[in-house]
């Protein structure tokens, strides 16, 4: 306990006495705020693992893909 | 080809392009300044002199800042592999999975808990402690980029794995064959060097800076000390590992070395071109002349591509019409297909794909074994099923060759401007000019260029392959609306440039403030 207690106060201390690396902070979060609740969900779904619930479907679905011109 | 939506096709391309070009704009400058800094704290841990503590903290914080900006946006591209490029991701099944996840583990702990020591732990854990830090952090960088280059070296050249018909998956028989294929490792020593001369490059034109405004002049001597030390031997490193790479393309993608030196027809004793301009608007069969003009180096190619002045390099029209000889993986002497023949080998093993599955379904066991046989004899051709016409297997020449020549150029330049810079340290005693400090800024956006050019060659050149001769890109795309490929396009188009935008804004601002507590 004492030495998560530690780490945690590294950390926090750490973090407190950024100057820089808070306006960093604040990008990054921005960031990837942007990438995995907007871009992600509304841009970028895994067609796949959407689409079909198991592997087996997956592999039918790509074999048909890979075999057949698109119509 | 003329099936598929090419403008699905190429707008996919142009945003995963997009996305992994502004990825690397960030992640060779954390590669090489890892260590430049490791080196300098390393000084400080040996000598005690707190100079070195206040400039590794200086170079430390401009890591810092292209680290924060920079991460996570490789992620993207995984975002883009599920969305945009689903029969792909399917297709390479964990050959491509593994790597990126043991890239990702190790990244998320090394990298993430001694970076955090490295900035937070000055005066909290011990100098050793710290130094120990720092070289894991420039350790874990360079260890995360092995493991996404072994991904994409495999694209480029697939080993140690078996494709399985009823997954439709391709899969690992064999790790340490991927891991370490001859192509995995050139790519991967001759990827994380170009990042070390580009740090190199980064520290020498920022201290040249200081120095042009007669500011922390210590820091920036010092600095470009160590940096064109370490820029000298990594620069000879990289022109070393580029031979071992173009070596490894001439066997194994030699359509990619003849788009990037123009050759057109295959000749013995090929010359190496080392200037020149091509000739618009050539077609692989005209007869004109490819060059506009050119400098070359008599017999220099075939040295290079096969280790034998005399050797046989062939040509576009060569590997498009085939009848040349040639010695495949396992050292026989073979004659080279046409790209007609291959197409013509493609489609059977996809045919065969289909009837495997149709007897298998049908539960038609004879059809089965057939079919997988057929499949298995034809699959190194594969990919090429997809293609229509011949001239589909040409990658963009122009682009290629100029991209491979711009890199060259500028390696063998910065190997001239680290021998200087040192001379000039040592022997006139600092005595550096004016003009070669405002040439050695110059060397910074010049060394952006040489190491986008490098991945321009290496991706372009592989066209029409997102897996060398078993998968194009045309069969990976995903078929969804064009539309939407765009307007994501133009999404990260303005996402990543305003962080590059933030990046050099935060970036200009601390190099102006210079270190935080002053300096002589």
């Amino acid at each position: 306990m004492n030495i998560l207690k530690r780490i945690f106060r590294f950390y926090y201390e750490g973090f407190k006495s950024m100057t820089i690396g808070r306006t960093l902070w604040i990008i990054i979060l921005i960031k990837l705020f942007v990438m995995f609740a907007v871009l992600k969900v509304f841009f970028f779904p895994n067609i796949l693992k959407r689409n079909f619930k198991t592997d087996e479907e997956r592999s039918k679905y790509v074999i048909e893909q890979l075999t057949t011109k698109p119509k | 080809m003329e099936h598929f939506d090419l403008s699905l096709v190429n707008w996919s391309r142009a945003q995963f392009a997009l996305t992994a070009m502004y990825h690397w704009v960030f992640v060779p400058l954390t590669l090489g300044l890892a260590f430049i800094m490791a080196f300098m704290e390393t000084l400080y841990y040996k000598t005690g002199d707190e100079e070195w503590k206040r400039i590794t903290k200086f170079w430390m914080t401009l890591f810092g800042i292209n680290f924060a900006i920079g991460v996570a946006t490789g992620i993207i591209l995984e975002f883009e592999f599920g969305t945009n490029w689903s029969n792909y991701s399917w297709f390479v099944g964990d050959i491509f999975g593994a790597p990126l996840a043991i890239e990702g583990i190790m990244a998320f702990f090394m990298e993430s808990t001694f970076i955090a020591v490295m900035f937070f732990g000055w005066n909290k854990v011990s100098k050793k402690f710290h130094l120990i830090s720092t070289w894991l952090v420039a350790l874990g960088a360079n260890l995360s980029a092995l493991w996404i280059l072994v991904a994409n070296a495999w694209m480029q050249y697939p080993a140690g794995m078996y494709f399985n018909p009823d997954t439709a998956r391709n899969e690992m028989h064999n790790f340490w064959e991927v891991l370490f294929s001859p192509v995995a490792i050139n790519k991967f020593l001759h990827t994380i060097s170009s990042g070390y001369v580009l740090a190199a490059l980064f520290v020498v034109g920022i201290s040249a800076w200081y120095l042009l405004k007669g500011r922390n002049v210590l820091l920036a001597k010092r600095s470009i000390i160590i940096a064109s030390v370490f820029g000298l031997i990594t620069s000879i490193f990289l022109a070393l590992t580029g031979d071992g790479s173009a070596y490894q393309v001439a066997q194994k993608q030699p359509m990619k070395l003849a788009a990037m030196e123009g050759l057109y027809e295959g000749r013995e004793g090929a010359p190496l071109v080392v200037i020149g301009a091509l000739t618009p608007g050539k077609e692989y069969n005209d007869g004109k002349d490819p060059y506009l003009f050119r400098i070359q180096i008599p017999k220099l190619l075939s040295f290079l591509g096969y280790r034998s002045g005399d050797a046989f390099v062939p040509g576009v029209k060569d590997i498009v019409e085939g009848g040349y000889t040639y010695t495949d993986k396992d050292g026989n002497q073979k004659v080279a297909l046409s790209a007609e023949q291959k197409i013509e080998r493609g489609r059977i093993a996809i045919q065969a794909l289909a009837d495997y599955k149709n007897a298998k379904e049908k539960g038609d066991t004879i059809g089965m074994t057939y079919n997988r046989k057929l499949l298995d004899e034809n699959f190194e051709y594969f990919g090429y099923g997809y293609l229509n016409d011949p001239k589909s297997i040409i990658p963009n020449i122009p682009l290629t060759f100029y991209s491979f020549h711009i890199m060259v150029g500028l390696g063998f330049l910065f190997i001239a401007f680290f021998i200087l810079m040192l001379y000039l340290i040592y022997f006139k005693g600092y005595k550096i000019n004016k003009w070669l400090l405002r040439l050695s800024i110059l060397m910074v956006p010049l060394a952006y260029i040489a190491s986008q050019a490098g991945w321009i060659v290496a991706e372009v050149g592989r066209q029409p392959w997102v897996i060398q001769d078993i998968l194009p890109t045309v069969a990976a795309v995903s078929r969804i609306d064009a539309s939407a490929v765009q307007v994501t396009f133009f999404l990260f188009f303005i996402i990543f440039t305003t962080l590059l935008i933030a990046e050099l804004r935060i970036m200009f601002t601390q190099i102006k403030k210079g270190p935080k507590d002053g300096g002589k």
